[in-house]
């Protein structure tokens, strides 16, 4: 048994068809998040949320403001994460609708300094700075800790000897490798809870 | 235990028909309403406070003065008064205005208000809505106790020597319970000060009103007003009844699937099993609000919006026969035969309580 608490890894995925190529990836990240986690001594815990089968109940938040019970349990478990791989297919030059609808409906500090590995799919290459002009300013203004590597995939990179020099396997292995180096680095905390631990009235107000 | 019913004041079209009340239809259905709430029994009428359209009530204590002079056991409330955009001395005056009209029949809710551009338009910032909520209501709170008051804060001008008139009636203040859905610094507020909470659960998951009541009646005691089960608490529901629950879905699903507060979102039995909306018997209505016990534990004050959703003045009027006839007096007998004795009532003014004591005699004795 080891010393070292667990982290919990959580991956957010917003491919539509079953299996996608969005899936895809996000499974290959997490098996490389995994992996380095364990080799620096590190059992992880790895729960996959698939929004496709919250699209109903995220609508239905939106409309509301309360989650359903099953939605709770995946949004608690973004909050309660020690790192987060968070995947989209691009739609128009952005993540897509599903996925930044979760996002807005997780609380807006819940992220905050979380360490967090951003990916995306595509049919084309030339999309692959969406990542950089759409994900990371919005992780960026969540306050999470994102880590340097992005990870893209065009359809292209499926079929393109990815253990080359900057070929997909080993985007995915360096990204990898800054999330499960980030994850170490910080302590496993869960969420602060304001019903347990209330903060008193005379440090909420003073009266002059 | 206290029963009674609180309105929106919302001029929503009804979608079975296509029709809109008139503001003027409205405001006078609003008084029909609670002048029913007193015939058939009930002990509350509160109306919400709002400054924007489709609303009607913007002027409250003007609604539940008119009230007043019309019914006699009535209690008239808020729903809430806005305790961030409204300046504190007004609300101070007003309330204390009316509860001498009132003969003492008058406690307030206060809220916050979720609609941004509402607080401009009264000089204040929707970022500030805590704050504000804080401050006005130490300001309020001195005002209803000290004759003469020395005041300076953040949010409004400061007062030197300022006496709010008329005096609270024999000197006793209104009864506050503050509101709040998803604060828990509300829930602390309410408890720091002793007053009452409200948690309108009218569209959450009983797990959060649970988590909220729960933080409320912990720092109640904590702050030394008593034990946790004697805070006051006070809880929302929105009821539908037709003898046949299958009548009363199929009745009210079209109001539900077009109301602006549902519409588009999840089914009605979704919303049914997730919030504390019960469309059915009132067999079923009985169940389930008794159910709320397990929930917040043993409460003071049970509210319920019947008018809402376009719903025509005839229909409600239908609920509140049926609430009073067959629900309410089932309630009253099962929350009191399991009710702990230490327990309180919700606080009611003296002259209240006096002539309550008064009728129950005179029930006895005839």
């Amino acid at each position: 048994m080891s010393a070292i608490p667990p982290r919990s890894l959580v991956v957010v995925s917003a491919g539509l068809s079953q299996p996608s190529t969005t899936r895809l990836l996000a499974d290959r990240l997490s098996v490389a998040v995994d992996q380095h986690l364990r080799d620096a001594g590190i059992e992880p815990h790895l729960e996959v949320i698939e929004l496709r089968d919250h699209a109903q109940d995220l609508t239905n938040h939106l409309l509301t403001g309360f989650p359903s019970p099953r939605l709770k349990a995946a949004i608690d478990a973004v909050l309660a994460a020690d790192g987060l791989i968070a995947v989209t297919p691009i739609f128009s030059a952005s993540y897509s609708g599903l996925f930044k609808l979760f996002f807005d409906l997780v609380e807006r500090d819940g992220l905050a300094g979380k360490p967090v590995l951003i990916a995306a799919t595509g049919g084309t290459v030339r999309h692959s700075l969406a990542l950089e002009h759409a994900l990371r300013p919005l992780f960026a203004y969540l306050n999470a800790a994102v880590v340097a590597t992005g990870v893209y995939a065009a359809t292209e990179d499926w079929g393109g000897g990815g253990a080359a020099d900057g070929g997909l396997v080993q985007r995915i292995d360096r990204a990898a490798r800054e999330l499960s180096a980030s994850m170490a680095a910080r302590e496993s905390s869960a969420p602060t809870d304001p019903f347990a631990d209330p903060v008193p009235f005379d440090q909420l107000f003073r009266p002059s | 235990m206290q029963f009674g019913i609180f309105s929106i004041g919302d001029v929503t079209t009804d979608p079975t028909t296509g029709r809109a009340p008139s503001e003027a239809e409205r405001i006078q259905a609003m008084v029909t309403i609670a002048l029913k709430a007193e015939e058939v029994g009930l002990d509350v009428f509160a109306t919400g406070e709002h400054h924007n359209p489709p609303f009607v009530p913007s002027s409250p204590t003007t609604m539940l003065g008119f009230i007043a002079a019309r019914t006699e056991r009535l209690i008239l409330s808020t729903a809430t008064t806005l305790i961030t955009t409204n300046d504190p001395v007004k609300i101070a005056e007003d309330y204390a205005m009316l509860q001498h009209l009132a003969g003492g029949r008058v406690d307030l809710m206060l809220g916050r208000g979720n609609t941004g551009p509402v607080y401009p338009w009264f000089g204040q910032d929707i970022r500030n809505g805590i704050p504000l909520a804080y401050e006005n209501y130490a300001l309020l709170h001195r005002l209803w106790r000290e004759d003469v008051v020395d005041w300076e804060g953040k949010y409004r001008t400061p007062l030197t020597g300022f006496t709010s008139t008329p005096r609270p009636l024999d000197g006793v203040p209104p009864f506050v319970w503050h509101g709040s859905i998803r604060s828990p610094e509300i829930a602390e507020q309410a408890a720091h000060y002793g007053d009452g909470f409200f948690h309108n659960n009218i569209f959450w998951p009983k797990e959060h009103v649970q988590r909220m009541v729960e933080l409320y009646r912990r720092r109640f005691e904590y702050y030394g007003h008593g034990p946790a089960d004697q805070a006051i608490v006070g809880l929302g529901g929105q009821v539908f009844m037709r003898t046949n629950s299958q009548d009363a879905v199929r009745e009210f699903r079209p109001y539900f699937d077009h109301a602006p507060v549902y519409g588009g979102g999840p089914s009605l039995e979704e919303y049914m099993a997730q919030t504390p909306l019960t469309v059915g018997s009132p067999q079923q209505v009985i169940d389930r609000t008794l159910s709320f016990r397990e929930i917040v534990g043993d409460y003071q004050r049970q509210l319920f919006l019947l008018d809402h959703a376009g719903l025509p003045l005839e229909t409600v009027l239908e609920q509140l026969d049926v609430l009073g006839e067959l629900v309410v007096p089932v309630l009253r007998r099962e929350f009191a035969a399991n009710r702990p004795a230490n327990v309180p009532e919700a606080p009611l003014h003296p002259r209240v309580q006096a002539a309550q004591a008064a009728r129950a005699a005179k029930t006895v004795a005839g």
